[in-house]
């Protein structure tokens, strides 16, 4: 029998249901799983042992009454260390917030609870999600499972991390610019960045407001499929939550099976391919979906080219807003040693002790593009390109039904390789900060492997029909087996 | 050389709502530190701001009011400063978009006496915002402590244009918003509770120059008195300056009230730069026209109107319109009396800015709880109409009756045995007693001296025990001597 920690969540759910397994031994497992493997991968900032196994137990009893609520219960899942659960450390891996523990649940985290969810850990992450490497953490670097001297890639790197080495059912991630999926494609995962607005950020430690979602990180399609229905929904207290309604999601993956899909190439993404070491595999997956009888044509996004720019001044802005209600006053560290007759010395000393190096150098940008002089150069012209690449989309979107690029340049790197090179560091995020630029869904798929590292393909859909763009994943994964593929650890 | 002042007003408002602008915690005032409060008013990690409806009720209302324009669209954005009474260090807030623009404010200046309305003038503003209010630091010896409660409270902000000229302008300007904001229930504008606030920005110019003087901003101006004795003082000390040669640097200026004078907080600063861009946090609100109208609808008649009113339809004096109007509750109450006879509003009017107002005050009551109403004071003055029983018998024996048991007049008169027990007849039979007992005033009326009668008033009233009427007896005298 294939170990239990690596079984789908869908699997579990039967076995759950059936009475085969109890929460409680399933949570065990994890625990054990992870007190086994996580020295080495050090995806968790923290866990409660108790908490989980209080919160399995309660979900045995329900099932026992013949009240278990759903696909979900009983089940473990990863929550990214930036999402707040009441009772537990949210730290968004920062000294800032090292001591800083929630007085209320996120939006997606209540939903979890009401669908009896069992809440297991708190997963690494670069600082306030700033990176793409998990290097940033102030509290660990998480290896890859795949190969523990390379990066997990970032900045949802301890989720993508822990679902990969069986530390988790499946996890929540956070993605701004490519958070969710190029961790996922460097841990061969499944990552998926639903359209902005499916998911409410109630909860979820602000970077970049106009650009962050929440979404599942998980080990086949289903399961993302699953997650993803679980915590969408409309909320009331998000002013940007879309008012739509959640599709059932897992059902839509058998209707729209052996759909023939009109799927694009942009080609800009496709221009140095030569040159990109993850390209093998992506073009063999776009050679599988023209042997299903898909429709595969070349589309332009012209405005390619300045999505990383726009993307860092957009980003960098609001962060540095975001990130100024950390200022020793309230919650946060507060520096020891500062001139008490002056509370502007508070702030220097707290925000200097308390945020790292990236964290910083973002404050810095973003106050930069937004200070008056500059703000026009910089801010205004950057949302007027972010119009530009949101229509590049658009117009896409009347010829395909979605697009295929890879997820990342490349498999993950080593460690230490680009943590001095900032600037090759957020090159990282190429193919995937567009999506959040223009708002629409993104998810990236296990594809193959380069040197025995993970690829991902990553998969664009059009505005609020992640249910397709699954479907076109569902197609591929049905076809391969690379979502059965573990690493050794 | 003469010179002439210029003033601005910033004038902050917090709109009365159940919860706080961003969030649906309650709002309120006097309660214990920090209670409050929830992860939006913190600023906690992952808390998102979400639109109070009933903020943009207020203020929408308030614009409406004022006569401002209130454009199909406004927008929210930050204003990014550090200050530990702000929670996210930033404020949100309305830059290049508000919710309301331009708008003036009609003000009354005082008259030559207290019975004589002043000159009415009108005042321009530039626009008015919306804004979340910030928590109140209370510093001790050894560290300062910060209470958020406050913070997130609905605040509008009207900033007028330069185009008032004196302390007295300012203070008829406060007085006037305040009157509007209490009569459309947007606001209480109690300044002691920090609910109507205003900073003063005040210049200088010899009277003639088209340019303005170099402003200071006045700060600390914690009632409308104090705007007014503030604005006035730094007036005077700006002219000073200048008349002695020296030039006005741009500060900040605090009023100490109990020294009566201002004082320098700091010289101009590098130049803020609040570093505003659109809060991505919130979305844009579109205003349509059926909006406007409903709130257009709820505005009810403000107080200068319903002053031309009543120096029009019910011929009041100013000396009374000048009490009723300012306060909204009372002017109704006296018109659901005096509407249902126009030509008692004079007496009624009397009753009610005298009377009613002085056993209001003696009771320690206010009008909503007081036992008289407009109908039986209009009953009250009535029977004096009618010569039931004389005014000052009404005024001084009825009415105080009436305000403590809520009696009618004709039941005070009834228990207290207040009716004459004698009738017209038996009055003329007193007159003509008394003219014939007094037949030296009665020649001098004859002679020509109209005031000699009054000497023939005390016997009657005597011979009636007082309760004669006293403007029959006058009557019935004449009427018998010619």
């Amino acid at each position: 029998m294939q170990d239990i920690f690596y079984k789908s969540a869908s699997e579990l759910s039967e076995l759950l249901e059936k009475k085969e397994l109890s929460s409680v031994e399933l949570t065990k497992a994890m625990i054990e799983r992870t007190k086994s493997v996580d020295e080495k991968v050090a995806a968790f900032n923290s866990f409660d042992e108790a908490d989980a196994l209080a919160q399995a137990e309660s979900s045995d009893a329900r099932r026992a009454a013949g009240e278990a609520k759903g696909a979900l219960d009983g089940i473990p899942v990863g929550i990214k260390d930036n999402m707040a659960v009441y009772g537990q450390p949210l730290t968004c891996s920062s000294k800032m917030l090292e001591k800083f523990v929630s007085p209320y649940d996120a939006t997606s985290i209540e939903k979890l609870k009401t669908q009896g969810a069992v809440l297991w850990g708190r997963l690494n992450l670069d600082e306030y999600a700033m990176g793409s490497s998990c290097e940033n953490s102030a509290f660990k670097s998480t290896s890859n499972p795949w190969n523990l001297d390379c990066v997990p890639g970032g900045s949802s790197g301890g989720s993508a991390a822990a679902v990969a080495a069986g530390e988790a059912v499946f996890a929540l991630g956070s993605d701004t610019g490519g958070s969710i999926r190029q961790p996922a494609a460097h841990c061969g995962i499944v990552g998926v960045k639903p359209t902005y607005g499916r998911v409410s950020r109630f909860g979820l430690a602000a970077f970049a407001s106009s650009l962050d979602q929440i979404g599942p990180m998980t080990r086949n399609v289903k399961d993302a499929a699953m997650l993803l229905q679980a915590i969408s929904c409309h909320d009331e207290r998000d002013s940007t939550s879309y008012k739509i309604s959640t599709p059932d999601f897992v059902k839509a993956l058998e209707d729209q099976r052996g759909h023939k899909w009109t799927l694009g190439l942009p080609k800009e993404y496709f221009a140095n391919a030569e040159s990109t070491p993850a390209m093998e595999p992506v073009l063999k997956a776009i050679e599988f979906y023209k042997s299903l009888g898909c429709e595969i044509k070349e589309v332009s996004l012209p405005h390619t080219d300045y999505a990383v720019a726009t993307y860092y001044i957009i980003a960098t802005a609001e962060a540095s807003s975001n990130l100024a209600r950390y200022d020793g006053i309230r919650y946060t560290h507060r520096a020891e040693k500062f001139d008490a007759k002056d509370s502007v010395d508070i702030y220097c000393q707290s925000r200097a002790e308390g945020f790292g190096e990236e964290v910083k150098r973002r404050i810095i940008l973003g106050t930069y593009v937004l200070s008056s002089g500059y703000y026009d150069a910089y801010y205004l012209k950057a949302q007027k390109v972010r119009t530009l690449i949101r229509q590049d989309f658009e117009n896409a979107f009347k010829e395909v039904d979605a697009l295929l690029t890879p997820t990342s340049p490349t498999p993950a790197f080593k460690k230490g390789e680009k943590a001095s090179d900032p600037l090759s560091m957020y090159l990282s995020d190429i193919y995937t900060i567009s999506a959040n630029l223009a708002g629409v869904p993104g998810m990236s798929l296990p594809c193959g492997y380069s040197d025995g590292l993970p690829v991902g393909l990553q998969i664009l859909g059009k505005p609020f029909k992640e249910d397709e763009m699954l479907s076109i994943a569902n197609e591929f994964e049905a076809a391969h087996e690379f979502k059965d593929q573990h690493p050794s650890l | 050389m003469e010179y002439e002042a210029v003033i601005g007003l910033e004038v902050h408002v917090q709109i009365k709502a159940e919860s706080k602008i961003f969030s649906r915690v309650r709002a309120g005032y006097g309660h214990e530190p920090n209670t409050l409060v929830d992860p939006v008013v913190m600023g906690l990690p992952g808390a998102l701001p979400v639109m109070n409806k009933a903020a943009l009720d207020g203020i929408i209302k308030a614009g409406l009011a004022l006569n401002c324009t209130i454009p199909d669209y406004c927008k929210w954005d930050r204003k990014n400063y550090f200050y530990p009474d702000s929670p996210n260090n930033y404020q949100i807030t309305q830059y290049d978009q508000p919710i309301c623009d331009g708008g003036s404010v009609e003000i009354e200046m005082p008259g030559h006496n207290r019975g004589e309305m002043g000159e009415h003038k009108e005042i321009k503003l530039t626009r008015i915002h919306l804004e979340n209010d910030v928590g109140k630091l209370n510093h001790f010896s050894e560290d300062s402590l910060v209470d958020y409660n406050r913070a997130f409270t609905s605040l509008m902000e009207i900033v007028s244009e330069p185009d008032m000229h004196s302390g007295e302008e300012a203070f008829a300007f406060l007085t006037a918003i305040r009157q509007t904001m209490i009569y459309c229930g947007i606001s209480d504008c109690d300044m002691e509770k920090g609910q109507m606030r205003a900073d003063a920005n005040i210049s200088v110019r010899p009277v003639g120059q088209k340019e303005l003087g170099q402003k200071i901003e006045l700060k600390n101006l914690n009632s409308i008195t104090g705007v007014k004795n503030g604005i006035e003082y730094e007036i005077k000390r700006q002219t000073r300056e200048l008349k002695k040669g020296n030039t006005i640097k741009q500060a900040t200026w605090r009023w100490n009230a109990e020294l009566g004078q201002t004082e320098m907080m700091r010289e101009k600063e590098d130049a803020h730069d609040y570093r505003y861009f659109p809060d991505p946090d919130l979305m844009p609100v579109k205003i349509d026209d059926e909006w406007r109208n409903r709130l257009r609808d709820e505005i009810p008649e403000l107080p200068w109107n319903k002053q031309r009113r009543f120096l029009e339809e019910y011929s009041l004096p100013y000396s009374i319109t000048s009490v009723l109007v300012p306060d909204r509750e009372l002017s109704d109450w006296f018109e659901s009396a005096a509407k249902q006879s126009p030509k008692s509003a004079q007496a009624i009017g009397n009753l009610v800015v005298n009377d009613l107002l002085r056993e209001l005050g003696e009771a320690g009551q206010v009008l909503r709880d007081c036992k008289i109403t407009p109908d039986s004071l209009l009953g009250l003055v009535q029977v004096v109409e009618k010569g039931t029983i004389p005014k000052n018998v009404a005024n001084k024996d009825v009415f105080p009756e009436m305000f403590k048991s809520g009696e009618t007049a004709e039941q005070v008169i009834e228990r207290k045995g207040l009716k004459p027990d004698f009738d017209e007849d038996q009055v003329k039979v007193w007159c003509q007693e008394a003219i014939d007992e007094n037949p030296k005033p009665v020649q001098n009326y004859k002679d020509g001296n109209e005031k000699a009668l009054n000497a023939l008033l005390g016997p009657v009233m005597k011979k009636s025990r007082g309760k004669a009427n006293p403007q029959l007896v006058n009557k019935l005298i004449r009427e018998l001597i010619d």
